[in-house]
């Protein structure tokens, strides 16, 4: 019966707007970046654009350079939410209702404020700019991102399972380890998923931090898009192109880690 | 455990917290202290407290023209997002599973991509729009504030989806049963129902439409459209004007008091709500 009169009304039509904007505003341009990428100035199919890229040691470099700036930053980001957010979700913390707040509020305000007022403090404090200093910037910026998920986690874990592991006969550590760690792991990787590609993109906070050798790939593709020369727009949409394929891979490895966590404690328990 | 350990863990806790917020909330003070100082640079000599760089802001027509831009652009960006969003939410909600998870893929594109492919994927529209298709659009404030829609639409269906599963279905049908049409039955019946949820999306769209950098950079290209995000940004080439401290003084305050205070009355008003 009520198969019948959904059929009857069925208000699809109200999601045409938003697919007809998507169309245009979000799959033709992804297009136009490949189509970019494989033609050269006269509109011929070619290779060289990623040649180019692949074969340019600064390119290369900037690349791996990046990667090791996100992968820094997110752990050091990890080793620092993952404690706060362990003692906010515990007692007597949790109680205490504006507490959790004060550590997310900052994600409300201008973050290239935000970093302005870092880099003042950092540098009274007589600290040179340069890498160190970068990672320090991206941490500050990204951790209410990294926190928020992490926290939302371990503030609705199931008691019980906690309870039942100290009845069990384990101590607080192997708690921790053998519970708690495990079930949190779906948060860990969607704080990781807030900052780790992002931090691709950063390159505001390196140029405002860092020297002249500090920079994310980000602003070598802002440089190529940013003159009004049409030359480099071909090595430009194939350099995205490599950072659309990376964007990818890190969403397929993060969706089969956060399967792989999820099947072990679903069974019985609630999501 | 005994008491006494008990007693130092929680003192640990404490210590570890207080210097995470310490860390937080350390810089800004310091812009705050300073924005009443006429020091050339935070951290130079104090010298006497003064008004001097509040005054500076209130004549600073490029910082308050940023301002302005921002939030027209916030404004604009989320009010559009919040209709999009909640219509497509409503019409994905009726879609066969299919249709569904191509529209729910479809929509998390720009969540997922890199933020500097969105942003140069709309300048290359913009540029095949114009020189190629020949169609009059130009960069500057209304180019942004389709960028800025697109970006943030996501999220309202992010935040409206869950909302619409939560329904009752038969509100909707009791209406229509009841002799009203489906669009009258859907803005009397729907609407309401939905108007938290729109007024999350709204408030989270804006939100992210004033952070935001990278999308703004790119496609201002040569406008002479500046936010406060690219304001601050082209202060680090030539020299930081001292009045950002004041601005930046100013929405501190606006949000942690606001965010604060909003909070505490929620509160408030859940606790009355469970003791009713």
């Amino acid at each position: 019966m009520l198969k019948h009169k959904a059929k009857v009304f069925r208000p699809t039509a109200f999601a045409f707007p938003y697919l007809a904007t998507t169309i245009v505003f979000v799959i033709v341009p992804l297009i136009l970046i490949l189509v970019y990428a494989f033609r050269d100035g006269d509109g011929n199919f070619t290779l060289q654009n990623f040649a180019q890229v692949f074969t340019n040691p600064t390119n290369l470099t900037q690349l791996l350079k990046t990667i090791g700036i996100a992968a820094v930053s997110t752990l050091i980001t990890l080793l620092i939410a993952y404690p706060t957010a362990f003692i906010l979700a515990s007692q007597p913390f949790n109680k205490m209702a504006i507490l959790a707040l004060l550590f997310i509020i900052p994600m409300w305000i201008n973050f290239m404020l935000r970093i302005f007022a870092l880099k003042s403090l950092l540098v009274t404090l007589g600290m040179k700019q340069g890498y160190v200093m970068a990672v320090i910037g991206i941490v500050y910026d990204f951790f209410p991102y990294v926190l928020l998920p992490i926290y939302t986690v371990l503030s609705n874990m199931d008691k019980s399972y906690l309870e039942a592991s100290r009845d069990l006969g384990a101590n607080n550590i192997g708690t921790f380890f053998r519970v708690t760690l495990p079930l949190s792991i779906p948060g860990v990787i969607s704080g990781v998923s807030m900052m780790f590609m992002p931090v691709f993109s950063s390159y505001a906070i390196t140029a405002m931090m860092g020297d002249a050798e500090t920079s994310v790939i980000g602003a070598k593709i802002a440089s190529m898009f940013t003159h009004q020369n049409y030359g480099d727009y071909g090595p430009g949409s194939a350099l995205s192109f490599v950072l659309l394929v990376l964007v990818l891979i890190v969403m397929v490895v993060s969706n089969v880690l956060t399967r792989k966590t999820n099947k072990a404690p679903a069974k019985g328990g609630k999501a | 455990m005994n008491k006494k350990s008990e007693k130092i863990s929680l003192i640990a806790k404490w210590a570890f917290l207080i210097i995470v917020l310490a860390g937080i909330y350390l810089p800004l003070i310091m812009i705050i202290l300073y924005s009443f100082s006429a020091s050339r640079e935070v951290g130079g000599e104090f010298g006497n407290f003064t008004f001097a760089l509040y005054k500076n802001l209130f004549n600073d027509t490029k910082l308050l023209t940023a301002t302005k831009n921002t939030i027209i652009i916030g404004a604009a960006s989320a009010s559009i997002a919040t209709i999009l969003g909640t219509t497509a939410s409503v019409g994905i909600h009726y879609m066969r599973t299919r249709a569904k998870t191509a529209m729910d893929a479809a929509s998390q594109i720009t969540i997922v991509n890199a933020e500097i492919v969105t942003a140069m994927a709309f300048f290359l529209l913009i540029i095949v729009l114009r020189d190629a298709i020949k169609i009059p659009v130009q960069f500057g404030l209304g180019w942004l504030i389709v960028c800025h829609t697109i970006i943030t639409t996501p999220y309202v269906i992010l935040t409206v989806s869950p909302r619409l599963k939560q329904l009752n279905p038969n509100l909707l049908e009791a209406s229509m049963d009841l002799g009203a049409g489906p669009m009258r039955s859907l803005i009397k019946v729907m609407l309401p129902q939905l108007a938290g949820a729109m007024v999350a999306s709204f408030a989270m769209a804006f939100t992210l439409s004033l952070d935001d950098f990278v999308v703004t950079n790119i496609n201002s290209a040569g406008s002479g459209v500046d936010t406060i995000s690219t304001y601050v940004y082209a202060g680090i080439k030539r020299n930081m004007p001292t009045d950002i401290r004041a601005l930046s003084t100013i929405i501190f305050v606006i949000v942690l008091g606001g965010l604060i205070v909003f909070n505490i009355v929620k509160n408030k008003k859940a606790k009355e709500n469970l003791h009713k």
